[in-house]
């Protein structure tokens, strides 16, 4: 018999969990499209998958749900690694939305109804995706710490939390009906510092908003926003002022506050990351909505 | 409060790589908390959340806020409030889904699955068992052991979970009283004895107040340790024991981009495999030499976070790796590549342990799919030997198993499976069952051993083959397959289809309805279970007379779309025809040959398809004779035109 062998870390657990969902789904799901929203967990995540498939490409899109208004940067980073990765790049944007000119901040609410959570849904209805892969996970809120690795959806992209499939050892059922779908959330147990020491030792390449930097900033409603391109619209009087932030999460431009920081590298924004006394989506508009059910009625009507 | 004494914020503070190098090398222990609805769980979570500050500060003012509004501890913080998640359960103050939470110390990572304590919520602890290494039983100090004591125990020690730790909580309220300990712990022994639970611990402690979780508390002087994160970060997880069983890795995808590469990638499921080791491919028995562990390299030299760059020297039980062989040798999805000169089992019948998840009762003989690492089967339960009474642990009678209950059955698969007994290797012998036409996931099961029925019983290889029997008679074998209410006219298009075949040479037999229930299946009543065991013995002999060349017509009510498939499944693709004789019930009824209709309205006869029994019309069957647009000899002549059709 082998002698003992040294027990895996959790990051190398996390990460084969991480495969084994990501095959999973491409063995048994007739069109899987893996969502890609440019952030920190989208990375992984796709670093991930093409760890899996290695050393083809893995055999499946990226779709972003662009709303417009994302950072400069994150387009800039998008195009990059789909290059990259030799992956066909889908980018969709809600027409209807376009059409009538739908903004954060002439539209509140509606803005990411309309572009994410609308947009998404047709986007997935367009190409006959059966299973869409995204980089949710479950510590980042609570409803979604009650929801399966393979979640699934209704033909009209309803959750229905009261009556999700067990899910036991690593066995995943991705049996559906036609017109039904799944969202697969590989990365569902790893936490914000588990993503911050994984890019780390893997040396993921991320969107440089995650470093700090002089950029220039306005306050709204508590919020540090960056005046990311000419669209801004400043109040009469009001001067963006330059000050060294980074963004924790990254999302719309003017919906995604910054923090104030000096972290340039990667350990000293994980230092930042443990030392600091708010949580990740804090930054984030889009939970305060709808009092403290906010995610959970979200994720009914389709938000991923 | 007691100190947070795991996350040491002066290290991170002062040496922020010398952390990071910790934490990278931190090994993860998942476990479960179980116990009844106010036994403390969430608060006992709340508690090691908080403890090790991974509740952050807006959270925290939230949970304030929260604890005063809705909270059910007075003025003070309301823990079970951070992790009870769902809306509809904040309002019932229960938990009603498996919640999973995270937590550090500085020698571990924990995932923590949040239980819920109801009976009816069973299938939710299974799930949450299924992947843990560690289940913490919560017992409320000031009641003692429960009947849902006794149940999640022997729930956790089924799915094979051997550290088992006796939260004896609430402790603080029966004043922190040794003797009340004691006897908790000797009744819990006494118990976990009699249930083949070899060994748990104990521990004194206080969710709320916080005692013996992270440190020794001052108000339990008489107990010497461990606290319960302590005794987290030292078990043993199962992941390292699995790495010295036998190597087994279950094939998810053969990786082929290009004719230099061909590549099986999977999750190892136990045991060990280097470069220049012999393997054996499962069930096949072909054996080869692995000639590479493939992984992405990726990061700086020595850096990556599966220990690598690129092809690894040895990967073990754990790891998502894809290997190389010397030959080419088929292998594909849901074969399980093993160490060549200790290779799994293969059978098609076992008996096994089966959990039931859903609303809809198990349906004896019904055809299952039936998931086992990456193999998927068709499969039949037979009726339970025994359910188990998971309150008093006893053996009792059972025709089938409903939501929440618990089993022993035979379960036969239509192709061979390559297992494990689910206590030596839980991926190879775990599986789920799922239902065809909901795709439902409506059982758990544990497989425990093949049935000596497989393994002696070879299948006899004979020199007279299908198509030689075939090719005598000069035809290609079929079973049409006549299905649709009682009265709709199966028997008498039936009977003209075989009168024209026979006059053209061909070689027929008719299987009656009526009529086999006069014989063979004279012992078989009108239950769903009876109708589907019926439906399954002429399936096989359907198929043992399609062995022989005939070409078989069968007239059966065969209500049940499942039963039907099954059949289907039975023979070689295209030779059965589902015939679906379309009449509407009411012109059935009206016409009523055999006087059960009138029968079945007045109550006399139970269980009749399309009174008080469904029917499951085909939804595309390869021939529809609508009754009422054309005669018996009419819809004989199209039948037989479409069978011949494709001579």
């Amino acid at each position: 018999m082998a002698t003992a062998h040294t027990p895996l870390t959790h990051l190398q657990r996390l990460e084969a969990e991480a495969i084994h969902i990501i095959r999973e789904v491409v063995a048994e799901a007739e069109r899987p499209v893996m969502l890609y929203s440019v952030g920190k967990d989208s990375a992984v995540m796709l670093h991930l998958a093409r760890k899996a498939f290695y050393p083809a490409p893995p055999p499946f899109p990226l779709l972003h749900v662009d709303t417009t208004w994302k950072f400069q940067d994150m387009y800039a980073l998008r195009d990059r690694m789909a290059k990259e990765s030799g992956m066909d790049l889908l980018v969709y944007q809600n027409p209807e939305a376009a059409e009538r000119g739908i903004n954060p901040f002439d539209h509140g609410a509606l803005h990411t109804d309309m572009w994410k959570t609308e947009g998404l849904k047709q986007a997935l209805d367009k190409y006959g995706f059966d299973a869409a892969f995204g980089g949710a996970r479950r510590d980042e809120e609570k409803s979604r710490a009650k929801e399966r690795i393979f979640s699934f959806r209704t033909a009209s992209h309803g959750w229905d939390p009261k009556n999700q499939r067990p899910e036991l050892w690593n066995l995943y059922n991705a049996r559906k009906n036609k017109g039904e779908s799944i969202r697969v959330f590989p990365i569902s147990n790893w936490t914000e510092l588990d993503v911050w020491q994984y890019i780390h030792l893997n040396d993921i390449p991320i969107v440089p908003l995650y470093f700090a930097a002089k950029r220039p900033t306005v306050e709204r409603d508590g919020l540090l926003l960056m005046v990311d391109d000419d669209r801004f619209p400043l109040k009469p009087g009001e001067v963006p002022t330059l000050r060294s932030i980074r963004f924790r999460t990254l999302g719309c431009y003017p919906l995604t506050g910054a923090v104030e920081s000096e972290a340039k590298t990667l350990p000293e924004v994980i230092q930042e990351t443990l030392l600091t006394t708010t949580s990740e989506r804090q930054g984030r508009a889009i939970d305060k909505d709808a009092g403290g059910a906010g995610m959970e009625v979200k994720k009914q009507q389709g938000y991923f | 409060m007691s100190e947070p004494i795991y996350v040491t914020d002066q290290l991170i503070a002062d040496d922020i790589d010398a952390y990071l190098d910790t934490h990278q090398h931190k090994t993860m222990l998942r476990f479960i908390t179980c116990g009844s609805v106010d036994d403390g769980k969430s608060t006992l979570i709340g508690r090691l959340l908080y403890d090790s500050k991974m509740i952050f500060e807006d959270q925290l003012d939230a949970l304030h806020a929260d604890s005063k509004k809705v909270g059910t501890q007075g003025q003070e913080i309301d823990f079970a409030l951070l992790v009870d998640g769902l809306a509809a359960e904040r309002e019932q103050g229960i938990t009603i889904d498996v919640a999973y939470r995270f937590f550090n110390t500085e020698k571990r990572k924990f995932i923590v699955a949040d239980c819920p304590g109801h009976e009816q919520y069973t299938r939710n602890m299974v799930t949450g068992a299924s992947t843990a290494d560690l289940a913490v039983i919560l017992i409320d100090a000031r009641k003692g052991v429960l009947v849902q004591t006794r149940r999640h125990s022997y729930l956790c020690h089924l799915i094979g979970i051997r550290n088992l730790v006796l939260a004896v909580n609430k402790m603080d309220l029966v004043d922190y009283d040794q003797a009340t300990f004691d006897a908790i712990v000797a009744d819990y022994a006494e118990f976990a004895k009699s249930i083949g639970i070899e060994s748990f611990t104990a521990l004194p402690i206080s969710g709320f107040k916080g005692d013996n979780i992270t440190a020794l508390s001052a108000n339990t002087p008489w107990y010497s340790g461990p606290t319960l994160v302590e005794h987290l970060e030292t078990v043993e997880v199962n992941s390292a024991r699995d790495a010295e069983k036998p190597f087994r890795l279950p094939v998810q995808w053969v990786n082929r981009p290009n004719l230099d590469f061909r590549g099986f990638a999977g999750l190892i499921a136990s045991g060990s495999v280097k470069p220049g080791d012999e393997v054996r491919v499962l069930p096949s028995g072909k054996t080869s030499t692995v000639t590479r562990i493939v992984t992405m390299p990726s990061g700086p030299a020595g850096a990556s976070a599966t220990g690598g760059d690129g092809d690894l020297p040895e990967a073990v039980a754990g790891q998502s790796v894809t290997l190389c062989f010397a030959d080419e040798i088929d292998c594909s999805r849901g074969n399980v590549i093993a160490l060549a000169d200790q290779p799994p089992q293969v059978a098609d019948q076992f008996e096994a342990t089966l959990v039931w998840l859903n609303d809809e009762a198990l349906i004896p003989g019904r055809a299952y799919w039936l998931k086992l690492a990456t193999q998927t089967v068709s499969a039949t339960v037979q009726p339970p030997k025994y359910a188990i009474n998971v309150n008093t642990l006893e053996h009792v009678a059972a025709k089938t198993l409903d939501l929440n209950a618990i089993g022993v059955a035979e379960v036969t698969t239509d192709k061979p499976l390559v297992f494990e007994p689910y206590g030596e290797n839980r991926t190879l012998g775990g599986f789920v069952l799922i239902d065809k036409l909901t795709n439902a996931t409506v059982a758990a099961g544990m497989l425990h051993f093949s049935l000596r029925r497989a393994q002696n019983v070879h299948w006899q290889a004979l020199d007279i083959s299908r198509e030689a029997h075939a090719a005598l008679k000069n035809q290609k074998p079929a079973v049409l397959w006549f299905t649709g209410l009682s009265g709709a006219g199966k028997s008498t298009i039936a009977n003209l289809v075989e009168k024209k075949l026979h006059r053209m040479n061909r070689h027929t037999f008719l299987l009656d309805g009526d009529n086999v229930r006069h014989g063979l299946n004279k012992d078989l009543g009108f239950t769903e279970a009876d109708r589907i065991e019926n439906i399954r013995r002429v399936g096989e002999v359907a198929k043992l007379m399609a062995d022989a060349g005939l070409i078989v017509i069968t007239a059966f009510i065969s209500p049940f779309r499942a039963e039907r498939e099954m059949v289907r499944a039975m023979l070689p693709e295209g030779e059965f025809v589902e015939v679906f004789i379309d009449t509407p019930l009411a012109d059935a009824e009206a016409r009523d040959v055999k006087g059960l209709y009138k029968k079945a309205r007045s109550g006399q006869l139970k269980n009749f398809t399309g009174i008080d029994s469904p029917y499951e019309a085909p939804i595309n069957p390869e021939i529809r004779v609508d009754t009422t647009a054309m005669t018996p000899k009419e819809a004989a002549e199209l039948i037989v035109a479409r069978l011949l059709g494709d001579d």
